[in-house]
């Protein structure tokens, strides 16, 4: 178990090494001086706010340093949190920005992963069993997760915000009312949660659902079952080993679900103004905000491994065959 | 994958009953019986029917388009009308709205088939060579594979379409190809090692051909079927991510995208305004096309897959 | 008798029509035999074989009777048939390496199995270790997981499995296919072991390799395409076998120490008939060598002399 473990770590040890120098590196990628380059693109009108910007970039790319240092000095600012400063929000610097918006975007992304998770697949498992329900969820899966979520998000908008006013159109809570931790903040909040979370939650169930039926038919079919069967094994002691067994793949399938997610849940972000990481990251690319848009994309990068790392850690723990093949056993 | 983590063939394929003991058939050719249960899959038949119409509403409808896509005309706002050919209307600022759809649904293809097939080549390369060496290079390609699926694929995109000021249509499939290819890589690693495993290929190699040679004349037709199946849902996939990406803003400069209209309606409060006509065809345009591909897909497996067939 | 079965038809249902994959078959194995049932590739042996058990989706009853220790067997009804498995029936399958749940440690998962029939764990628990012993196995192999066993151990898990609660009949599904020859000996004589010690009545063993049958059975039944060509005692039907498709399959066997620089070992020539639209009369008429014209009508299985019946005009008429 442990030699797996290593092995996965090595591998997101690696990843993260590729991915921060291809974020360091595109910068460098765009013909002449990047600095110039950026500057002339952003046209700031305050000359000591240009002068600002230009330090700072100057400072950042360490343009008259040798390359490898540069490619070093930037995991040294790494390491010590600091992803630059925003120029459309300036002087927040991007580390603060991130950390701000953080909250929104966990609070989509975690119970809408975790709940179509699971109602995805206790749905699908039904429909492997029901001939009836078979023939409607299917469809209605496929279509579901055919989806685009920022069109499923605009939908929802229209219909339940504009259209029949039940939902606010937009933002995580009313400017009007008051923050803090009282009740009538929190419904707020919550009341602005439903329609994103929504719009998340059903495209993520479509996929689960039929996942869940392909892999409960796969498992019913297989030799044990058929074994079981044999000697006389009631239905439910079946379907239970089949169910367990099927839920073992979409575990891992958590993982790999995981950047399409992250893309749905920032585009939803857009569409409800909701002020997490997609958010920013669309006023980023609007404006033309680099270090927002490098310093997310690290963000984004170090969460997805951490959460690859955390399902790993778990399929250990649940499918004794990982276990075992690990440690050697006999074939 | 829009979160069907799971949704490979190999799932959406589903039951295989290995246990069926020798049922002796009488012969009819094979390409005769492929299409003898084609034509009666229910599935395979409408998602083939949706995705042509949508084909050919892309090829044929610009002819019908009176005025340029990105022209801004004088009617604001207008709904679907006869008057002036304006037949999805127009957007908040008087531009064409079928102009834009029949163009924007235009480039769908072009990125499904450029980035579904980039992403499929590069796929069939490296999980085919894997599969079929093994040993050191199977490791090394599966590091390779295992490095680029973990990377959030959608959030390297950002950061690169962002730098690139002008970006074409070009562009942005090769990269949504070159960032999607290892979950393909992985199916196709998976399912040369059970084709490799059989007979024919033995005999092949101890007949003295040369490796290349029988990776395109023994095992190149038997994963056929399976590879267009997998092209089917990286096309399907690569119109999703372009989409994504276009809304986010990162489209291509100087034309206009479905994934675009989207966004722009959303930044001209066309929801507030309800001017259903500029959102809604366009997403309904890509549930369309990338839904019936996947039900395509799953009634596909059911023909290449004789034990599938259901009575 | 321990199995009667009287004109025995299982269908299987595709596209194109019924395969006849048993169609109409007569016999019956007493207390204590071991009767062998062989036959080549497609024969109907292992279809026969399971449809006592489990019939599988694809297979349909169309017609018959089944009858076990007297009592009728229900094999068309699903559920009916549940109270009889394992109890009174019970199989060992032709991929026994495959048929143990890799997720669930086997002691555990055999307690689950037995206590869904009602029978508590503890209660059978020594005699499960004592068997399990009795194959060469230990009884800590309860507390591995099946990835952690060699395809052989696996294979006898399943058959100590299979015989626990002592059914009056076992059907031996090509158990010795997977497995290496002096392996396959010692399986079969696992399998005569097992009958002394009471653990099974009696069985029938599904195999295309006749000289596993020799060194086991009782008794042989040879089928072919769907139909029984001859029945008799293992002495009687490799020493002296009165069908002419046994005697082809007979002489077709390569002898041990005997060397074939001249001879070429002799197949059956031909193929067997389809079995969606079978020929009417004797199936085994196109490859016959002693053919007639009355070979047109369908020979009825005779006996010839006690304990030995034969479906041929020329040989039992």
């Amino acid at each position: 178990m442990r030699r797996y473990l290593l092995r996965k770590l090595g591998i997101y040890a690696l990843t993260f090494v590729a991915a921060v120098t291809v974020d360091w590196s595109i910068p460098h990628l765009m013909p002449g001086n990047p600095v110039l380059t950026l500057m002339g693109r952003i046209q700031i009108q305050d000359p000591k706010v240009a002068q600002h910007v230009y330090d700072n970039y100057m400072r950042s790319f360490n343009l008259d340093l040798p390359l490898w240092k540069q490619y070093w000095y930037f995991w040294v600012s790494l390491f010590h949190g600091d992803l630059g400063t925003s120029i459309l929000q300036f002087p927040t610097p991007v580390s603060s920005i991130i950390v701000h918006a953080i909250p929104y975007t966990l609070g989509l992304l975690v119970p809408s992963i975790l709940l179509s998770w699971y109602v995805g697949n206790k749905v699908g498992a039904l429909a492997a069993r029901r001939k009836v329900l078979d023939n409607t969820a299917l469809p209605v899966g496929y279509v579901l997760t055919a989806t685009p979520y920022m069109w499923l998000a605009i939908l929802l908008v229209w219909i339940f915000a504009v259209t029949l006013g039940l939902f606010p159109v937009g933002l995580a809570y009313s400017p009007t009312a008051g923050r803090g931790w009282s009740t009538a903040f929190l419904l707020d909040v919550a009341h602005h949660w439903v329609l994103p979370f929504l719009s998340l939650f059903l495209v993520g169930c479509g996929g689960w659902a039929i996942g869940m039926r392909n892999m409960i038919i796969y498992e019913l079919e297989s030799d044990y079952a058929h074994y079981l069967e044999s000697l006389g094994a009631p239905r439910r002691l079946v379907r239970k080993y089949a169910f367990r067994n099927a839920m073992l793949p979409q575990i891992s399938g958590l993982a790999l679900s995981l950047g399409a997610v992250i893309a749905g849940a920032l585009v939803t972000e857009i569409v409800f103004s909701y002020p997490g990481l997609g958010y920013q990251i669309y006023r980023a690319i609007t404006n033309e905000d680099y270090f927002v848009i490098q310093g997310i994309f690290l963000f984004i990068i170090v969460g997805v491994l951490v959460a690859n790392f955390i399902v790993d850690i778990v399929y250990v723990v649940v499918d004794p065959r990982t276990r075992i093949g690990m440690q050697g056993g006999q074939a | 994958m829009s979160a069907t983590g799971t949704a490979s063939p190999r799932s959406i394929a589903g039951a295989v009953d290995e246990h069926l003991p020798e049922l002796p058939q009488p012969a009819m050719s094979g390409i005769r019986e492929t299409l003898y249960f084609a034509l009666r899959n229910r599935k395979l038949l409408v998602g083939i029917a949706i995705s042509t119409a949508m084909l050919l509403f892309a090829l044929v409808g610009p002819v019908f388009a009176r005025h340029p896509a990105l022209e801004y005309g004088g009617h604001l706002s207008v709904g679907p009308t006869t008057k002036d050919g304006y037949w999805f209307g127009t957007t908040l600022l008087g531009q064409d709205v079928y102009a834009q759809f029949v163009t924007g649904l235009r480039l769908a293809f072009v990125v499904g088939v450029l980035g579904g097939g980039i992403a499929a080549l590069a796929g069939m390369l490296v999980g085919f060579t894997a599969g079929y060496r093994g040993g050191i290079v199977d490791e090394v390609l599966n590091m390779l594979t295992n490095v680029v699926l973990v990377i959030p694929t959608f959030a390297l995109l950002l950061v690169i379409a962002a730098y690139l000021k002008v970006r074409g249509i070009m562009t942005e499939s090769i990269f949504i190809g070159l960032t999607s290819w290892p979950w393909a890589a992985r199916a196709l690693r998976a399912q040369t090692f059970s084709l490799t495993s059989r007979d024919f290929v033995s005999l092949a190699r101890l007949s003295g051909s040369r490796s290349w040679r029988i990776m395109f004349n023994e095992i190149a037709p038997n994963m056929s079927s399976y590879l267009f199946m997998m092209f089917i849902l990286l096309f399907g996939n690569a119109i999703l991510i372009a989409a994504t990406l276009d809304f986010i803003g990162l489209g291509p400069s100087n034309t206009i995208s479905l994934g675009m209209m989207m966004q722009l309606s959303v930044q001209n409060a066309a929801l507030q305004l309800h001017l259903w006509w500029w959102f809604l065809p366009p997403g309904l345009a890509i549930m369309a096309i990338v839904g019936s591909l996947y039900v395509m897909n799953v009634g596909l497996d059911e023909v290449f897959n004789p034990r599938l067939r259901s009575m | 008798m321990s199995l009667a079965v009287d004109d025995l038809k299982v269908y299987y249902r595709t596209i194109r029509g019924d395969v006849r994959a048993v169609d109409g078959v007569t016999f019956g194995v007493e207390d204590g035999e071991i009767m062998g049932l062989a036959g080549e590739s497609g024969c109907g042996k292992s279809s026969l074989g399971n449809s006592l058990v489990y019939l599988t989706g694809r297979m349909k009853y169309v017609g018959g009777d089944v009858r076990l220790d007297g009592a009728q067997l229900p094999i068309w009804d699903f559920e009916a048939m549940n109270r009889h498995r394992f109890t009174q029936i019970s199989v060992v399958p032709q991929y026994a390496m495959s048929a143990l749940n890799p997720t669930r440690r086997i002691g555990r998962m055999i307690a689950e199995l037995l206590a869904s029939r009602g029978v508590r764990f503890s209660e059978v628990e020594d005699e499960l270790v004592r068997r399990l012993e009795l194959v060469g196995l230990d009884g800590d192999v309860l507390r591995l997981y099946p990835i952690e066993l060699s395809g052989g151990m696996k294979q006898r898990t399943v058959m100590v499995l299979s015989t626990l609660l002592n059914p009056s009949l076992l059907i031996a599904d090509e158990i010795t296919s997977a497995l290496d020859v002096s392996t396959q000996k010692a399986v079969a004589r696992m399998l005569v072991n097992f009958r002394e010690h009471g653990f099974v009545k009696s069985m029938v063993v599904i195999t295309h390799d006749i000289s596993i049958l020799y060194q086991v059975a009782d008794s042989i039944l040879v089928m072919y395409a769907g139909q029984l060509a001859e029945k008799g005692s293992a002495e009687t039907i490799i020493h002296a076998p009165s069908h002419p498709y046994t005697r082809l399959l007979i002489s077709s066997l390569p002898e041990v120490g005997v060397r074939y620089d001249e001879k070429k070992l002799a197949g059956i020539p031909g193929t067997p008939p389809p079995l969606l639209r079978p020929p009417e009369g004797c199936r085994f008429r196109d490859r016959c060598p002693l053919a007639t014209a009355r070979c047109a009508e369908r020979p009825p299985f005779r006996q010839v002399e006690p304990g030995h019946s034969v479906a041929c005009w020329e040989v039992a008429a």
